[in-house]
């Protein structure tokens, strides 16, 4: 009778478990596989694609900025996160409604219309330069885009959305008793945040920071948008080679290296923040 | 004594985040009222002229068109898989399930650019077969946008079953309910608000795709966000203002019906959630 109904059950367990793996194995893992094997192969076969990620000061140079904006990005992110994560979570019912809005509502917008909306306000005629030219600010208008302050202040926006759920549930698993204990002890607000909230939350922050920086790394649109071609991060340079050089072999190369990098810091993230904090 | 709430410093430095975060938003509107040609904020008098080039230029309607065509099909699709695939590591919990789900969310995880290269590998290649589903066609796109998108679909049904008792299913299964009958008569209807969402999620995310879009399409399939990107690198045309206020419009009107979907929501549950910890408080009782 067991037998029989292990059998039965293993019928449908396939049935429901093998159509999105097999999905993902044709339309994801083996064309992944195309990919390394494009890094090794085109143009020609050999390591050479390789050699000269190494060796091109131009490749060299662009992964340089990359790691030097994602590192300002993380910071200032995280830092944001932190403080609007705060609200929400120790807020009065009020604060907490309106800040929860003030989070999903740019989380849920398109990275094209952020990107843009970053560009009405701070392009040479945006917002904030004919504000300060009308007033007498400014004779020219200050260059806030098209550099890599605009893509930093674009990324931070994206990317804090994300960083906040990490930080608040770190926050909301924090015991409410240790903080009004502190107090009762006399203990002043900056004290009780430095030395009680922050190293509580700490898994919390290290959790948003590798988040941040993962996603960073392969950012594509708003550098791009908000870079105007100057300040060019790797995956655009992926994208410049694909369709401009025509160089896929260069393009799979830079994509398995940046796999590789990912691969490594998530291996880092997971051994700091348990898989299910990061589920919400 | 109260809670431990935020001093006023905290509440300063959210409100700072808050402003940071919703400036950009704004800065759209005032643009899209502009009379010129090119992106500059109004000065003096307001136009409507880029919201009837919207009307007026049948590539707007087209391409609305396609990328609602596209994220139908592909949250459809996306969002059954998915479910299907929450079911079976719920129900039959098997060995690997991390190994499994940690598989299925790398789409997720891959730095986008990778993932479109993939995609980029996959439907040239698959136009080498056949004319239909392959590069620059719309099936080609539904198809790269169920790989990204499938992902978040599992990780909200598998959030909506991890809320879900267990002895529910136990109680139907003890009952001799075959395993059709758990999943249609059972679980299914259990978590269908899950579904809803990762249906709405998946539907959203295929509609503003663009990392991987832009790989995988050339002239034919052109999606509302790829008309915007190439509005955005040539000469920015203030059209793309008036389409972003729409789209902005539409976003916090569809969050707002949620929020309120989902307010009427938690009420229900806790109370039924109360009313199990009374049940099984009271069988305890009774029991011990």
């Amino acid at each position: 009778m067991r037998r029989v109904r292990g059998q039965l059950a293993s019928g449908p367990r396939l049935l429901l478990l093998a159509p999105l793996l097999l999905f993902l194995a044709g339309a994801y893992g083996i064309p992944f596989l195309g990919v390394v094997r494009w890094s090794f192969t085109q143009p020609e076969p050999g390591i050479g694609q390789y050699v000269k990620l190494v060796g091109d000061p131009l490749v060299l140079s662009v992964f340089l900025r990359t790691f030097r904006i994602c590192a300002a990005v993380t910071v200032c992110a995280t830092a944001g996160a932190y403080a609007i994560a705060y609200l929400w979570v120790r807020g009065t019912p009020l604060q907490r409604g309106v800040t929860e809005l003030c989070i999903l509502i740019p989380f849920w917008i398109s990275v094209l219309t952020r990107a843009f909306g970053w560009l009405a306000l701070l392009s040479n005629r945006g917002l904030l330069n004919s504000w300060l030219e009308g007033i007498g600010v400014i004779a020219d208008p200050l260059p806030l885009v098209h550099n890599e302050f605009g893509v930093i202040v674009g990324m931070t926006h994206f990317l804090i959305p994300f960083a906040v759920f990490p930080i608040a549930s770190a926050m909301r698993s924090l015991d409410e008793r240790v903080l009004l204990a502190a107090r009762g002890l006399g203990a002043r607000r900056l004290r009780i945040f430095w030395t009680i909230f922050v190293p509580m939350t700490a898994a919390g922050i290290i959790g948003a920071a590798l988040i941040v920086f993962v996603f960073s790394l392969g950012f594509f649109v708003t550098p791009a948008i908000l870079g105007g071609g100057r300040s060019v991060m790797v995956a655009e340079l992926v994208y410049l080679r694909m369709f401009q050089s025509i160089d896929w072999g260069l393009g799979a190369a830079i994509s398995v290296v940046l796999v590789l990098i990912v691969g490594l810091l998530l291996a880092l993230l997971f051994r700091f923040v348990r898989p299910a904090s990061l589920a919400r | 004594m109260s809670g431990y709430r935020p001093g006023l410093f905290a509440i300063f430095a959210a409100a700072a985040v808050a402003v940071f975060l919703l400036m950009p938003l704004l800065a759209i509107v005032p643009v899209s009222f502009t009379h010129t040609r090119y992106l500059a904020m109004p000065q003096g008098q307001l136009s409507l002229r880029h919201y009837r080039e919207l009307i007026d230029n049948p590539d707007w309607l087209n391409s609305a068109l396609l990328s609602l065509r596209v994220g139908l099909v592909s949250s459809a699709v996306a969002t059954i898989l998915a479910t299907a695939f929450g079911l079976g590591i719920w129900m039959f919990r098997p060995r690997l399930a991390a190994l499994l789900v940690g598989f299925v969310l790398l789409p997720m995880v891959v730095p986008p650019v990778v993932s479109a290269m993939t995609l980029y590998f996959l439907l040239t290649t698959l136009s080498g077969f056949n004319d239909i589903v392959g590069y620059d066609s719309w099936l080609g796109v539904a198809l790269a946008h169920v790989v990204m998108i499938a992902p978040f679909a599992v990780v909200l049904v598998l959030v909506a079953l991890s809320q879900l008792d267990r002895r529910i299913d136990l109680a139907a299964r003890g009952m001799g309910a075959s395993v059709a009958q758990r999943a249609f008569r059972v679980i299914l209807p259990n978590i269908k608000f899950g579904i809803l969402t990762a249906a709405l999620l998946s539907f959203v995310l295929s509609w503003e795709e663009i990392g991987v879009t832009l790989f995988i399409t050339s002239v034919n399939a052109v999606t509302l966000p790829r008309l915007i990107w190439m509005g955005l690198h040539d000469n920015i045309d203030p059209a793309i203002a008036a389409v972003s206020v729409l789209l902005i419009t539409v976003t916090i009107l569809v969050l707002l019906t949620r929020l309120l979907i989902q307010g009427r929501r938690p009420i229900a549950w806790s109370s039924r959630a109360r009313h199990r910890r009374q049940l099984s408080a009271r069988r305890d009782q009774a029991e011990g």
